[in-house]
């Protein structure tokens, strides 16, 4: 038998929900540490081994200079990394202040702002280092991260599919919510792996999983204003927590500059 | 100042976030002990303003994976206050079996995989299953009730999605509810049984004068309403918590550190102090395990929290089947509102403690403002404390330096801090001066 590929967690500025799915497979937990070896994870377990690892499960985005550091020195150590979530993946909802004013945004939050150093972008892991494979979600989905792990131990390149919410919907039987009642869901361009809860739960999706491939976002989003949905509506629908994502943020720029927005000012 | 002694050990672990902690020596004692939380500012209050008021649930929640729900219900709370929404006592329970769910989650998860391989010098939970494997096994299953739980109220276990200002989404599926009932059953069984095996852990021997604070409420255990009482006397509306408390920013930490207004003191919050106001309203078999295991009405052991949570465990177990027993689909699942300008505070008993929200709301929906204080951020003067006081007498007691790094982490991790509502990559660093 090969020798179990050594995993390491690696966090930026997260809310700890994707490494925590991974705490959260209760059935699989133990039967994950037969085939891989932890040796790196932080948040469950005091013993810290060094690196080289074969994977490493990166969560969070940069938002320091330290970090922009750090992270190339884990992609130096990892033979395959992969990116675990929306911050990892896109920036997260913190990339938010890529749109605002950095200084005053600490400002209003830090009465000693001084103490504070931080970066004016929150962005992807991939804007720093190579990404072998990114996983999808605001968190990420457990049972899709214990099947890459399988996948990865036993030599087999990991896939998930890449299909929109939307289809999802379809096969639960949920009423489609556009059709039905108007409201605006990012179903149609959002990257499965949730199970389309959302909509299964009346409302509209938001996007947490990202954009799918191909995503046309903006002629979802010519469809929303036809059916009357404001621009000051659509925009910050866009923007959250897939904000940075290429096909949102686009379409987003789009709509500000077409539309009248006040939220939209570039800094 | 010289620091010519530096010893690094690794990173503060098992803990929610990454958080590390500094102690500097004078003539071989103990001069001042800091808790470090360089988290990388995420800017949530900054980045609410503008956003429409029905997104802070979900936008809060991201501050926190370990206690969403605890972000989504303080947030709700407070924007019904703000809004002037009165919800039905449907909602309210519902609320409170959600909760029921986080806590669950949290504390099996603390308690087994966190907090208890201190007991025994494992590295971690999955390696002290390999000495207690039924005991990690129920740990898991405990928690994993709890999970299922939010998902069919929440419908997904981290970042709920069916929470809203008003109420709910949608009202849970009935069928699914009475699925929840043999597990909850057994989980009652389940986290009395673990209760007692963490019992007969051996605690150190540590006892401090806290003022602790926490939620009470006349009829219920503290989770989503109450008044702030404290154990020096203190008994407020949560309206007027910024005359009692107030936050302290120090260079230290990118968290903002929580004291009392006018003493300028540390206070304790969490399982414990909850326990110490509210053990009569705890549930019957929590109230009764509480006295079989022999836990002192007024406990000032800090490494009794996980004896606490233990029995908080078995409490969120036996209310939430009540609930589940009791409940049926009828009724609505949000009250709907009218937009108006003005402000609200709430705050609810988070597992780690008191969480304390607080914001403005214009004509248009939008938030002006908004402010969050986490009970991480309020308890870390309080382990600052009680590191330098047990370190102190650790040191005194001729323990080595390394044995004086694990205690460091132990201490620390009663109090299950969640760095990540703020947390950075942090060493437990020595620094003699001379
Ligand atoms: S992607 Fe979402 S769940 Fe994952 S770490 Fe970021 S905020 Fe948390
Ligand atoms: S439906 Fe959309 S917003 Fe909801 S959980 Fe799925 S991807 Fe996320």
């Amino acid at each position: 038998m090969p020798r179990k590929p050594r995993l390491a967690v690696f966090k930026f500025a997260s809310c700890d929900g994707c490494q925590l799915s991974l705490l959260d497979a209760e059935d699989e937990l133990l039967a994950i540490c037969d085939r891989v070896e932890i040796a790196h994870f932080a948040e469950a377990s005091s013993d810290l081994q060094p690196g080289p690892y074969d994977v490493a499960l990166v969560e969070g985005s940069i938002t320091t200079h330290e970090d922009a550091e750090r992270i190339k020195r884990v992609r130096a150590d990892s033979k395959f990394l992969m990116t675990i979530g929306a911050c990892a993946t896109a920036g997260g909802i913190q990339s938010l202040r890529n749109w605002g004013q950095i200084d005053e945004w600490v400002q209003s939050v830090y009465p000693s702002p001084d103490f504070i150093r931080t970066l004016a972008t929150s962005t992807a892991i991939a804007d720093h280092v190579l990404v072998d494979f990114a996983l999808h979600g605001c968190p990420i989905n457990h049972h899709q991260l214990v099947d890459i792990l399988v996948a990865l131990a036993e030599g087999r390149q990991p896939r998930v599919p890449s299909h929109s919410v939307c289809l999802d919907c379809k096969h639960r039987g949920t009423v489609c919510h556009v059709v039905a009642r108007g409201i605006p869901c990012l179903g149609p361009v959002t990257q499965s792996g949730c199970g389309a809860i959302c909509p299964a739960y009346d409302r509209g999706c938001y996007g947490c999983f990202g954009p799918s491939q191909p995503a046309n976002t903006a002629s979802l989003v010519s469809q929303f204003q036809s059916q009357g949905h404001s621009t000051e509506k659509l925009v910050p629908l866009l923007r959250s927590f897939n904000a940075a994502a290429p096909e949102f943020h686009h379409a987003s720029e789009k709509l500000v500059i077409l539309g009248t927005s006040s939220e939209g000012r570039r800094s | 100042m010289t620091s010519n002694d530096l010893i690094e050990v690794p990173i503060l672990t098992r803990v929610e976030g990454e958080g590390g902690v500094t102690i500097r020596l004078r003539d071989g004692a103990i001069e001042n002990v800091q808790l470090n939380i360089y988290e990388p500012p995420r800017l949530f209050e900054a980045l609410l303003r503008g956003r429409p008021l029905e997104e802070t649930p979900d936008i809060t929640a991201r501050i926190c994976g370990i206690c969403p729900v605890a972000y989504q219900m303080s947030s709700v709370h407070a924007l019904e206050a703000a809004l002037g929404i009165q919800i039905t006592p449907k909602i309210r329970r519902l609320r409170r079996l959600l909760y029921c769910g986080e806590w669950i989650e949290s504390h099996a998860l603390h308690i087994h995989l966190l907090h208890a391989p201190d007991f025994f010098g494992a590295a971690s939970g999955i390696a002290l299953a390999q000495r207690f494997p039924d005991e990690i096994k129920r740990g898991l299953q405990l928690k994993k009730f709890g999970n299922r739980m939010l998902d069919v109220v929440g419908g997904r276990a981290i970042h709920p999605i069916n929470v809203r200002v008003g109420g709910f989404h949608r009202l849970p599926n009935a069928q699914e509810m009475a699925s929840l009932i043999p597990h909850f059953e057994w989980g009652v069984q389940a986290a009395t049984e673990a209760t007692r095996w963490v019992a007969t852990f051996s605690f150190p021997d540590f006892e401090q004068p806290y003022e602790y604070v926490s939620l009470s409420h006349p009829d219920e255990y503290p989770m989503n309403e109450g008044e702030i009482v404290s154990s020096t006397g203190l008994k407020i509306p949560v309206t007027e918590y910024d005359q009692n408390f107030v936050e302290e920013h120090v260079a230290h930490s990118t968290a903002l550190h929580a004291v009392r207004r006018k003493e300028r003191t540390s206070y304790f919050l969490g399982p414990l102090a909850r326990i110490n106001h509210n053990r009569d309203r705890l549930s019957p078999s929590a109230r009764s395990l509480a006295d079989e295991v022999g836990l002192a009405a007024d406990c000032r052991n800090p490494f009794k929290n996980i004896v606490a949570r233990c029995l908080e465990l078995v409490h969120a177990y036996e209310e939430a089947l009540a609930i589940l027993r009791d409940y049926d689909s009828s009724g609505i699942a949000h009250v709907d509102y009218e937009y108006r300008e003005g402000s609200g505070c709430a705050a609810t008993e988070a597992p780690r403690g008191i969480l304390f929200h607080e914001y403005r709301v214009d004509q248009a929906g939008k938030i002006v403002s908004g402010r969050i204080i986490p009970p991480t951020s309020q308890n870390q003067r309080q382990i600052e404390r009680d590191l330098l006081e047990h370190l102190t007498s650790r040191l005194q007691a001729g323990a080595s330096r390394d044995e004086l790094a694990i205690d460091c982490e132990r201490l620390v991790r009663t109090y299950d801090p969640c760095i990540s509502c703020s947390t950075h990559f942090l060493k437990v660093r020595w620094e003699e001066c001379s």
